[in-house]
């Protein structure tokens, strides 16, 4: 068993590609933050910054909440490797022992993490969607968000490890994890989940800059190219988020209102039978028994009333948004949120405010 | 008796359930629609070894039991009926005779490209004037010496036009009624041999039924099949085995029709609750499932008799009869359910209500399994 | 060419449901299957073995023995042999431990020429396992695999990122992880399932495949489940606040938000 004194700090693994941090970097810079303060007695959050020339990032990653980057700047670091990543990572791991090391739940930061924590042979948590350090902080959670009983925990029982927690069975079951035997503790966090702290202009704080020993034959696998692609037009089958329109519409020109919803949100147009019985859409687009039978995180209807054969090929969405002038309609009653009004004010507003809150 | 599947069955149903509920049940409703022969989907069954199941591997056949077989054309059922009997009739009645009454040259001659689904088989015998009574075959064949020269024509022929390979019933003696049929192999192509009218039928619409028309189309004398006069026996057991298929075809048709049903009732609300709530209906579901269950026994103890290598003539026959039936009753009673739903193509019960009629007609009516059945009873 | 694919035997998550009473979850009649990115990985393998028929594709798990059901369909498939890697030492294992007895699994099955995987599997979403394994058995790795092709000792692989795909070459022998945008798996066979149902699948325990047993199991695993429970079962729904509709998309997004759903 690791001398678990030795191990200090909250290290967070600042993904950056072609040089820009990846969003979810200064989330987990957040988070990082919080878990240093709530673990205590003087832990810091520690950015961990890869790459080949990306000094210049460090104030961003203080500006965000870092107390310290480690820089590790190699020319072999330029593009992601497994193996080079893996290497530098473990080595500095080892040279500095943290206590708890977050990654984004990124393709690339689910490629790294599990390859560190099996040369380091510690334990490592996939995709968290909630961190806990303090047990009376993780006691309320249990009690305000889940069915789960907090007997048999005490609030106050000293215990300093990190609790981790993630859900599985495609979202049906959620699971604490904990590391009790090994340090550090890693865990991969989901993207998006984790609120960054607000920018904090001219912060400042320590620069680590690591020595890295790294060579080409280091490096097992060659990147040829690396290839941006305009996010492919997802099928409705595909699709996180769906924007349906329907009879509520009043015309073909309402799909124009629901496109530019979609493209928003990043979703794709679905409709009702209705609609395309109109000639409004293209059969391609429907939703329902006859259509496409649908599974989004989100679904919007939107003028939509619900005839039974639309329910049936959209009713297990995971949240189902109606807007309808139409309080009884049978859409609105299934709904997880209905908003009783006229779509063509009420989407436009979805639109403006999207943004808005993504900024905040 | 053991009432369990064994390993292969389960697997075989897993996998056609769910090729049925991936590959087929997206094109079912264009194919009814448009009268459209599944040509792709039929040929990757084909490359899966489900256009030649039961039959041996020296052949290249797939080598499984007619049992499994059977559940097989039930599980391509339950989605579309058009593909069972497409399946059903390929198997059971071109394939079938050809190994079963064939020549070791006929054999090798067309059932390798038969059972791997290359080819396609049809099966000749009805005509005009000769449905149920066989044995007024107007199709003659008359011996030119080197060569079967064919004239006449066929009707509501399964896969006429389409299929590859034809087992044609023709007079070759009219002096001797049955014992003066023959059975021919009849490939596409063959000189003087075309397809006549096309059928515009109520259900299984992807399977096209067309008229063969022999106008003095020679037949090498190598294609009698099962020797001179023996057409009629050639034809009859077919039709036996055939009907253990039919009956597959059919109880695939109800089981589908009940499965829809249930969903629907769960998902439709009336009066502030779902229809499955109302007991009245819930009742009449408790009848269609047990019917079901029932004539799966019959079907299973008929395809299992067979399997066995015994007389299975009365099952097959009761297992037909229960089947059609069941699903006759199933069929309206799903209809029923969906209420004005039931009755546009929206939902697969309106299909399924047409395509199940079929099964109490070909291959032998109800009535012929009537007398089959009671035939037995009163030897 | 000798090609193994990891496969695990999973439930089927869009069939379980919830208890509304208990809130656990109801996992009677819910189907075992094949782990759907694991199909993806044994598809490529049997891509491979067309194109070079004297190609051997041996399909490898760890689990109980009915795991057996799932290693039968990889047969009907097409694969030439499977094996089970079945013990109660091995019971309770987390990924760095699982990944230690496959690694040790197919050192003993091996050598490999190319290692399949598929990305995560659906019970666990963990995506760990795949890595893990190439890490435990010294190999280089691509994960989130997207297209493949052979060339000669090496593999060109597209590997699937956010925003796009990078483009990699690398040395066999290798571990690669599928998703399903690599292929579309094809079907089991009737004569595939004919001959798998009557195979002999072979079943190792942890003696069998040589594993220091202090780094297998639930004690050695390095996490632990400290609690399992539900979400919160959705309610009933809500009609949004707002006497405008601005005050009503404020309201909804804040709610979203908060729920994390955007």
């Amino acid at each position: 068993m690791a001398n678990f004194e030795e191990y200090k700090n909250i290290w967070v693994y600042t993904e950056q590609r072609g040089g820009r941090l990846m969003p979810v970097a200064l989330e987990l810079l957040g988070e990082g933050y919080r878990l240093s303060r709530e673990r205590g007695e003087g832990a810091k959050v520690c950015a961990v910054l890869v790459g080949s020339e990306i000094g210049y990032l460090a104030e961003e990653l203080y500006a965000y909440g870092a107390d310290m980057v480690y820089q590790m700047d190699h020319p072999l670091l330029k593009n992601y490797t497994t193996d080079g990543y893996t290497k530098v990572m473990t080595d500095a791991i080892k040279a500095y022992k943290p206590e708890i090391v977050l990654f984004g739940a990124t393709h690339i930061g689910r490629d790294l993490a599990p390859r560190i924590a099996a040369r380091l042979d510690t334990g490592l948590t996939a995709d968290c969607t909630r961190l806990d350090i303090n047990t009376g902080n993780y006691m309320k959670y249990l009690t305000d968000y889940t069915t789960a009983s907090s007997s048999g925990l005490e609030a106050n029982d000293g215990n300093k490890g990190l609790k981790q927690t993630r859900p599985a069975f495609g979202g049906n079951l959620m699971a604490t994890i904990v590391t009790p035997n090994t340090r550090p503790q890693m865990a991969t966090v989901r993207p998006g989940v984790m609120e960054k702290r607000e920018r904090e202009t001219g912060a400042s704080g320590q620069l680590v800059k690591v020595k890295v020993e790294l060579c080409q034959s280091d490096i097992q696998v060659e990147v040829l190219d690396v290839v941006k692609e305009a996010k492919e037009l997802v099928s409705l089958t595909d699709a996180d988020i769906i924007c349906s329109g329907g009879r509520g519409l009043g015309n073909a020109e309402g799909f124009e209102l629901i496109r530019r919803f979609a493209d928003k949100v990043g979703g794709v147009v679905g409709a009702s039978r209705a609609a395309v019985d109109s000639g409004w859409i293209d059969q391609s687009h429907q939703v329902g028994q006859t259509g496409t039978t649908v599974k989004p995180k989100i679904y919007f209807a939107c003028g939509i009333s619900g005839a039974i054969q639309h329910l049936a090929g959209m009713q297990t969405s995971d949240i189902i948004v109606a807007i309808n002038k139409d309080p009884e309609a049978p859409m609105m009653q299934l709904a997880d949120y209905a908003i009783c009004g006229d779509l063509k004010k009420v989407i436009p507003e979805l639109i403006q405010q999207w943004d808005e809150e993504e900024q905040q | 008796m053991e009432f369990s599947y064994s390993r292969e069955q389960q697997m075989v149903k897993a996998m056609l359930k769910k090729f049925a509920e991936t590959e087929i049940a997206p094109i079912s409703e264009e194919i009814d629609a448009e009268a459209k022969y599944p040509y792709e989907t039929i040929a990757h069954l084909g490359n899966l070894g489900v256009m030649g199941m039961p039959f041996p591997k020296e052949y290249g056949g797939a080598g499984s039991d007619y049992l499994t077989y059977i559940m097989a054309v039930e599980e391509l059922s339950k989605v579309d009926a058009s593909h069972g009997v497409i399946v059903q009739t390929h198997n059971a009645l071109c394939c079938w005779p050809i190994f079963t009454y064939g020549t070791e040259e006929q054999k090798q001659k067309y059932l390798p490209k038969l059972l791997s689904g290359e080819h396609l088989g049809a099966f000749g015998l009805t005509e005009p004037n000769a449905g149920t009574d066989a044995a007024m075959q107007q199709t003659t064949a008359k011996d030119m010496g080197d060569h079967w020269l064919l004239n006449g024509s066929k009707i509501f022929i399964s896969g006429g036009g389409i299929a590859d390979v034809y087992v044609v019933m023709a007079m070759t003696d009219k002096s001797k009624g049955n014992k003066g049929i023959s059975s021919f192999i009849v490939e596409k192509g063959m000189p003087g041999f075309s397809r006549g009218k096309k059928e515009n039928k109520m259900g299984i619409r992807g399977s096209i039924a067309a008229e063969l028309v022999f106008e003095d189309c020679a037949v090498p004398k190598e294609n009698l099949l099962g020797g001179l006069g023996k057409g009629f026996k050639v034809a009859m057991s077919s039709l036996d085995v055939g009907r253990l298929g039919i009956a597959a075809q059919a109880l695939g048709i109800a089981q589908g029709a009940f499965d829809q049903t249930v969903e629907y009732m769960k998902q439709r609300r009336q009066f502030g609750r779902s229809l499955d709530k109302f007991q009245a209906l819930a009742f009449e579901m408790a009848n269609m499932k047990t019917r079901i269950d029932g004539s799966r026994f019959l079907l299973y103890n008929a395809a299992n008799c067979r399997d066995r290598g015994l007389s299975s003539t009365v099952e097959a026959a009761q297992a037909k009869l229960s089947c059609s039936e069941t699903a006759s009753y199933v069929v309206d009673k799903a209809v029923q359910f969906h209420g004005g739903y039931g009755y546009i193509k929206d939902y697969p019960v309106e299909r399924m209500y047409r395509d199940q009629k079929i099964t109490e007609i070909y291959e032998g009516t109800s009535e012929v399994m009537k007398m089959v059945i009671s035939g037995s009873i009163f030897k | 060419m000798k090609i193994a694919v990891c496969v695990k035997q999973v439930p089927d998550t869009n069939e379980i449901r919830i208890n509304p009473e208990t809130g656990t979850l109801i996992r009677d009649g819910v189907p075992s299957i094949l782990n759907n990115d694991d199909a993806n990985a044994l598809e490529q393998a049997l891509q491979v073995k067309d194109a070079q028929p004297d190609t051997e594709v041996i399909v490898v798990t760890m689990g109980p023995p009915q795991a057996k059901e799932m290693l039968q369909e990889c047969l009907a498939m097409g694969a030439d042999d499977a094996i089970l890697l079945s013990d109660r030492a091995l019971g309770g294992s987390d990924t760095w431990a699982t990944s230690n007895a496959l690694a040790a699994g197919l050192k003993k099955a091996g050598p490999f020429d190319l290692i399949f995987a598929g990305r995560q599997a659906i019970d666990g979403d963990t995506a760990q396992v795949g890595p893990q394994i190439a890490e435990k058995m010294g190999l280089a790795q691509v994960t989130y695999v997207k297209a493949f092709e052979l060339d000669g000792a090496f593999a060109t692989v597209k590997r699937a990122l956010e925003d796009g795909y990078e483009t990699l070459r690398v040395k066999l022998p290798c571990v690669l992880t599928a998703i399903k945008e690599l292929n579309t798996p094809r079907y089991m066979s009737v004569p595939g399932i004919l001959k798998a149902a009557k195979a002999d699948i072979k079943v190792w325990s942890a003696d069998d495949i040589g594993v220091d047993k202090t780094t297998v199991g639930l004690k050695a695993s390095p996490t632990n489940v400290f609690r399992s429970f539900t979400p919160r079962p959705k309610g009933k729904g809500v009609s949004v606040e707002g006497d405008t509709p601005k005050e009503q998309a404020a309201n909804l997004l804040a709610d979203l938000r908060a729920k994390h759903i955007i």
